[in-house]
């Protein structure tokens, strides 16, 4: 018999760094990997989804964290969506989960961001949602979305 | 009909390969190819972009000339609202309907006019709540085939309403039909267009089945016989002429950017025309911002109509002169009253028929691991390239060439600082191989030297 134990699946990685106070690279990576979604057949609700996801993600690490990186992973099962920072960590999850709770300083707030919006539309978009964090180190956001499955 | 009629071509013996259209098209559909340019059919949307670029006026958009009057009893000219603007010579509509009279056709109906019954019932539309908002315009065949290919989930929010063109058209006809008595296929509707996208909106119309349109005529194909015409009837200046004006003075507003909102006037509303500027803003409302806009206007001319490509006069001048025949002769009462207008709007008499549908053609593969493998491949040799997008290989930028070269119609080697690497090894080889010399004619001195 041959072995079949292991199958290479086809996937593909794309890396963003996100400096501190970068409120670019939230849109410009997400433009960038729908287009490459597309580039790959994916359907549409997918790719928007995924697109909500690295947005609000990615902003969330320019505005709350000092420092971090995007990984976006694809196959043609799912898609995962991962941020990792160095940063201040989330103190409540469960609050920060909640619409409208947001700790955003007011000068954010007049750039039009901090309506406490993102989380929440983050898990609305997902099909798996983990944050893990530690006060005063960083936050690792890991969103997947699978591509044959009914999202509700 | 084939699945891909475009208006806009190529004049092959004009096009001098020089690249400056590639650039410029916002679906990366153009390609340079042994010195000449050719347009991806499944890519382009018709927006006219190319043929400003060229400098060689190489890009055309084909329309249709008024040899195709003769296949009709009756004949209607429809207008674009931004058609008035293009005439210094006159001070009134009315001269340049009777100019259209004189050319040929038995009729005119003002685009105008249809203009503020679309505007009408898109208003009850996003009144009654009976579309997802932010709503979009329905009026720029080109915005909507942008948005099949690259924003489709924003498609459902196009209003269900037939474009100013379609709705003239069939107005026309009807009041046509009264009039004359003939019947609906004797009758021809004309629109004089500024668009090319109208002429591929006709032939393959995206929201009803068969487009009441029976043919679309470029502006600059009947510019100098109108002209002409305007000037007789200008010498005439005591005869007494058929009154054939009827829009209002904010129906032909349509005719450039803002005017449909105005028409529209219904909360929030924001215009932006220039088919870049419509990218960069779909680009945000498709990530969910701008939510507290009821009301998108998008036009793929900068300046709307007026700014269209078939058009003769600069766009700001256009606008200029727009707005003071507007002030000049612009009417005041709307011709339809309003039970008129909510009589059409209940009837849903020019509602959409056709759900707008998304086109999957950005895609490498239709097998989604091929597509994945061949998209590392993408990067791999993007990587590799010199990164300049200088578009000397004929493509837009250096990851269109790697993504060409993927999809089979390149080579690595179209890049010319590639080749010129390749030359340059190449030549290093040579020289190695020159500097060989067979073992029978050894060189003396530099055995001396090794001594
Ligand atoms: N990466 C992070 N590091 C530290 N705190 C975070 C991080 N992400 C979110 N938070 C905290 O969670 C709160 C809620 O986040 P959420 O994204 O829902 O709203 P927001 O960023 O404040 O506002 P909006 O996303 O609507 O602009 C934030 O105000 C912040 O206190
Ligand atoms: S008309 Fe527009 S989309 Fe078509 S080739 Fe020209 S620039 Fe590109
Ligand atoms: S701009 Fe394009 S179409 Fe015009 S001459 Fe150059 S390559 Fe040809
Ligand atoms: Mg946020």
């Amino acid at each position: 018999m041959l072995n079949n134990s292991f199958r290479f699946t086809p996937h593909i990685t794309l890396e963003f760094k996100i400096e501190e106070k970068d409120f670019f690279i939230a849109s410009e990576s997400a433009s960038r990997i729908k287009k490459t979604l597309q580039q790959l057949g994916i359907k549409q609700d997918i790719i928007k989804r995924t697109a909500i996801i690295i947005y609000e993600a990615a902003m969330n690490v320019a505005i709350h964290a000092i420092h971090g990186a995007l990984k976006v992973y694809v196959d043609p099962e799912v898609i995962s969506v991962v941020t990792e920072d160095v940063g201040p960590g989330i103190e409540n999850v469960e609050l920060a989960m909640k619409e409208g709770y947001s700790t955003a300083p007011q000068e954010i707030r007049e750039m039009g961001f901090g309506a406490g919006m993102g989380l929440p539309n983050i898990k609305q978009c997902s099909d798996e949602l983990v944050i893990d964090t530690k006060i005063g180190e960083g936050t690792t956001l890991k969103a997947k979305i699978y591509l044959n499955k009914n999202h509700e | 009909m084939t699945e891909y009629f475009h208006s806009v071509r190529l004049d092959f013996e004009k096009c001098k390969g020089c690249t400056n259209c590639i650039k410029r098209c916002p679906m990366e559909a153009i390609r340079v190819h042994e010195g000449k340019a050719t347009i991806m059919q499944e890519r382009c949307i018709d927006c006219g972009e190319c043929i400003r670029a060229c400098p060689n006026h190489a890009k055309i958009s084909v329309t249709d000339t008024l040899d195709i009057l003769n296949d009709y009893k009756y004949r209607i000219a429809l207008p674009a609202p931004s058609f008035f603007a293009q005439f210094k010579e006159v001070e009134n509509v009315e001269c340049v309907l009777h100019a259209l009279l004189n050319i040929g056709f038995d009729d005119v109906f003002e685009v105008a006019l249809a203009a503020e019954v679309v505007g009408f019932l898109i208003h009850q539309y996003i009144k009654d709540n009976k579309i997802k908002k932010p709503v979009f315009s329905s009026a720029c065949p080109a915005v909507l085939r942008l948005m099949q290919i690259k924003y489709p989930d924003l498609l459902e929010q196009v209003a269900p309403v037939l474009t100013p063109m379609e709705v003239a058209a069939r107005m026309a006809k009807e009041d046509a039909m009264k009039k004359t008595g003939l019947s609906y296929e004797d009758i021809g509707a004309f629109f004089i267009s500024p668009c090319p996208a109208k002429v591929t909106e006709m032939r393959n119309p995206m929201n009803t089945k068969h487009s009441a349109v029976n043919g679309v005529i470029g502006v600059s194909l009947i510019y100098k016989d109108i002209i002409k015409q305007i000037l007789a009837i200008k010498s005439k200046k005591n005869e007494d002429y058929e009154k054939l004006h009827k829009a209002t003075g904010l129906g032909m507003a349509w005719g450039y950017v803002t005017g449909e909102s105005k028409n529209v006037d219904m909360g929030k509303a924001l215009a932006v025309s220039g088919i870049h500027n419509v990218i960069s803003l779909l680009e945000e409302i498709e990530r969910g911002e701008l939510k507290d806009v009821d009301f998108f206007e998008l036009q793929a001319c900068t300046g709307g109509c007026v700014g269209g490509p078939l058009n003769i006069h600069n766009l700001f001048v256009g606008r200029v002169r727009l707005r003071e025949l507007i002030k000049k002769c612009g009417i005041q009462a709307p011709y339809y009253t309003d039970k008129q207008l909510i009589d059409l709007y209940k009837r849903a008499h020019f509602e959409a028929t056709e759900p707008i549908k998304p086109k999957t053609i950005m895609h490498l593969d239709e097998d989604m691991s091929q597509a994945i493998l061949k998209l590392e491949q993408v990067d791999k040799i993007a990587s590799e390239l010199p990164g300049l997008d200088c578009g000397a290989c004929g493509s837009p930028n250096c990851r269109a060439l790697a993504e060409d070269i993927v999809r089979g119609v390149a080579f690595e080697t179209d890049c010319v600082i590639k080749l010129r690497e390749k030359v340059k090894t190449l030549a290093e080889e040579i020289l190695d191989l020159a500097r060989i010399v067979p073992p029978s004619m050894g060189d003396s001195s530099k055995k001396i030297e090794e001594k």
